[in-house]
């Protein structure tokens, strides 16, 4: 199939190039702006090149934040944020891994019914279910906090779909060899189920990482403290904040700073599913 | 080390698909039992019950004096080879043979101990730290044959543990697990399709077809003396020749049939057993024509037309004999090798 005609290659990498810069673009603009000074952008020419301000810009975004609009300083949005999408990922993993590992290991009683009723919540993202959620997290008093902001968004059909069509190509020999071996169904899961999934589990989790950090609806909904904002929802109030021209130079700094967080983890992550891919069992 | 004694054992799967039925077997301490019969007869049903990992509907099973039917297989003291390993891919080689110790509570340095000891035996030593997936097909049956020695269970259960080898190996690895399993003195239980591997390994021989036993005895007494059509048939290759016996009469003097049973209306004749000598004292004569000469090296297979049947009648010759396609050839075969059945029963006739 791969021929070795120049022109064919100059016109891949061309279209290649092209759609990595419509890509990059935005973002190496929101790079620029952060490091100019306030009325750069007021002007309404868009600079291409860096500014004299980086410095001064991120300094006041990691220690005031935007305090006379109600913005807090960006390194506890950060925090929040993170515990927050930590939170939703760890648990949606646990969570779908060990309903994929009941469908699939045992046999009781509506299986297949439990099964659809989890997939079945595929067709009810957060958005949709918004105001009975809201009811039940108010009623049970955990408006402003942590497992307000992340028990709701914890459940997850995609991903107990996932492992389960993954435990079903592992060889049922397996399982039976550990039972031999005197493995109950735990131990089994956590010896052999769990090291065999560890690259699912890695692209999931930054699946799932990334989700929960981008979440913006259901935090706005449920904190008015600003001890509980996150870097999203603080994004919107330092547009829509105060009664001042948005101060655009503040905004991109902290929409740089928002986006390393999910960059991280995908470049730590990247590096089990590399192991993944390239140790795969035939 | 422990016997094993099958008490009436039948399975029925649900949807009521029955696989095993009346199973009765007792296999002595240190005997290796070997189940053959064709695919889907219930050989692997009945091991797994054994191990555990199939429920037993009917029957009970003792391994040494203890009824293990309600037991999970981790509490009947036993070790099982898989057809396709089952090694844990993510675990080295020693991981693999030390996990049933280290789940049992051994102390580590008895768990060592053991591993290197039967890595030793199979020769598996320089392989210890590497993952299943960067050893050869043999090698993966020996580290599957490890992980059961290490445990030195009551019984070891075989499920076809050869089949996904080439045929050479296959050989080689028969003699091995043979030769171990002498040695260790350990109570088996081997399933294969194979009738060689079934006749060469086995202590005694249990023929299986439609989940019921055809026939238990050792693998001469199998061969000798099969007790079905069905045996007959499955165990030797080629597979034993079926003539009806008024066929025969018809080519033979009246007196040459005499000793055979009145009730045996089939008469079996072993490939092996038509020779292409002049028939002698207590032998018959049989004159057919020859279809198909296939030389095999040191013997060869002859396929026969016998006008009046329409099977064809395979010879099997220690030899390649100089003879013509088409051209019509004498056999002799001793009277006391013909096996008598019952058509309509399938049973032997005496
Ligand atoms: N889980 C199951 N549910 C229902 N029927 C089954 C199940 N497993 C096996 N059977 C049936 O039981 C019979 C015996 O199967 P088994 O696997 O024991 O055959 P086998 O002798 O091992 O064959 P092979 O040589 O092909 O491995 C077959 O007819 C099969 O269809
Ligand atoms: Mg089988």
């Amino acid at each position: 199939m791969v021929e070795n005609n120049r022109w064919g290659n100059l016109f891949a990498h061309l279209v290649l190039i092209l759609g990595v810069a419509i890509v990059i673009f935005p973002v190496y603009v929101a790079i620029i702006a952060s490091t100019h000074p306030p009325g750069t952008f007021i002007r309404g020419v868009m600079p291409l090149l860096p500014g004299p301000n980086a410095l001064e810009n991120y300094k006041t975004v990691i220690t005031q934040g935007r305090s006379q609009a109600g913005t807090p300083p960006i390194g506890g949005m950060l925090w929040n944020s993170f515990v927050m999408a930590m939170a939703i990922t760890i648990g949606k993993l646990s969570i779908s891994l060990l309903s994929a590992f009941a469908i699939v290991y045992f046999r009781f009683p509506f299986r297949i019914f439990f099964f659809w009723v989890i997939f079945l919540t595929l067709m009810l993202p957060v958005e949709v279910r918004i105001v009975p959620t809201f009811q039940v997290v108010a009623d049970l008093g955990m408006l402003n906090s942590f497992a307000g902001l992340s028990i709701p968004l914890i459940a997850s059909a995609t991903a107990t779909f996932l492992f389960r069509q993954f435990f079903m190509t592992v060889p049922e020999e397996l399982m039976e060899a550990a039972r031999v071996d005197g493995a109950g169904p735990m131990k089994f899961f956590k010896d052999i189920l769990m090291p065999l999934s560890i690259t699912n589990i890695a692209a999931l989790f930054v699946i799932m990482f990334i989700y929960g950090w981008n979440q913006y609806l259901w935090p706005l909904l449920i904190t008015t403290d600003p001890e509980y904002y996150t870097i999203v929802m603080g994004i919107q109030r330092m547009v829509t904040g105060g009664d001042s021209e948005p101060l655009w130079h503040l905004v991109m700094a902290t929409v740089v700073l928002a986006a390393l967080p999910p960059i991280l983890v995908i470049l730590f992550m990247q590096r089990l599913f590399v192991k993944g891919l390239t140790e795969t069992e035939k | 080390m422990a016997s094993i004694t099958m008490d009436n054992l039948g399975k029925v799967y649900t949807g009521n698909v029955r696989a095993v039925s009346d199973v009765n077997i007792d296999i002595a301490d240190g005997e290796m039992i070997v189940l053959v019969g064709p695919s889907g007869c219930g050989k692997s049903t009945l091991l797994r019950m054994v191990a555990g990992l199939e429920t037993i509907t009917e029957g009970t099973l003792k391994i040494g004096d203890r009824v293990v039917n309600q037991l999970e297989p981790a509490d009947r003291d036993i070790a099982m080879v898989f057809q396709n390993y089952a090694l844990y891919p993510h675990m080295t080689v020693f991981n693999n043979l030390a996990y049933g110790l280290k789940n049992r509570g051994f102390k580590k340095d008895e768990i060592d101990r053991r591993v290197r000891e039967a890595a030793t035996m199979l020769e598996i030593g320089k392989f210890l730290d590497r993952k299943p997936r960067q050893l050869s097909g043999g090698q993966r049956q020996r580290v599957a044959m490890g992980r059961a020695l290490v445990r030195e269970p009551a019984a070891f259960l075989f499920d076809e543990p050869l089949s996904n080898l080439d045929a050479k190996l296959r050989v080689q690895m028969r003699v091995e697990i043979r030769q171990l399993q002498k040695r260790l003195g350990t109570t088996s239980l081997y399933v294969t399709h194979d009738q060689l591997e079934a006749l060469t390994m086995a202590d005694r021989l249990v023929v299986l077809n439609g989940g019921r036993i055809e026939q238990i005895g050792t693998p001469m007494e199998v061969y000798l003396r099969p007790a079905t059509t069905f045996v007959a048939g499955f165990i030797g290759s080629p597979a034993m020749n079926m003539l009806p016996t008024a066929y025969l009469r018809g080519l033979v003097a009246a007196d040459a049939l005499a000793h055979m049973p009145v009730a045996a209306d089939l008469v079996g004749l072993r490939p092996e057993d038509l020779s292409l000598a002049p028939a002698g004292e207590g032998e018959i004569a049989l004159t057919g024509q020859l279809m198909l000469l296939e030389p095999a090296g040191a013997e060869s297979h002859l396929h026969l037309t016998f006008e009046g049947i329409k099977d064809t009648i395979v010879a099997r010759l220690p030899h390649v004999p100089d003879v013509q396609e088409g051209s019509h050839l004498t056999f002799s075969i001793r009277r006391d090798k013909l096996h008598p059945f019952d058509q309509a029963t399938g049973k032997r006739v005496a």
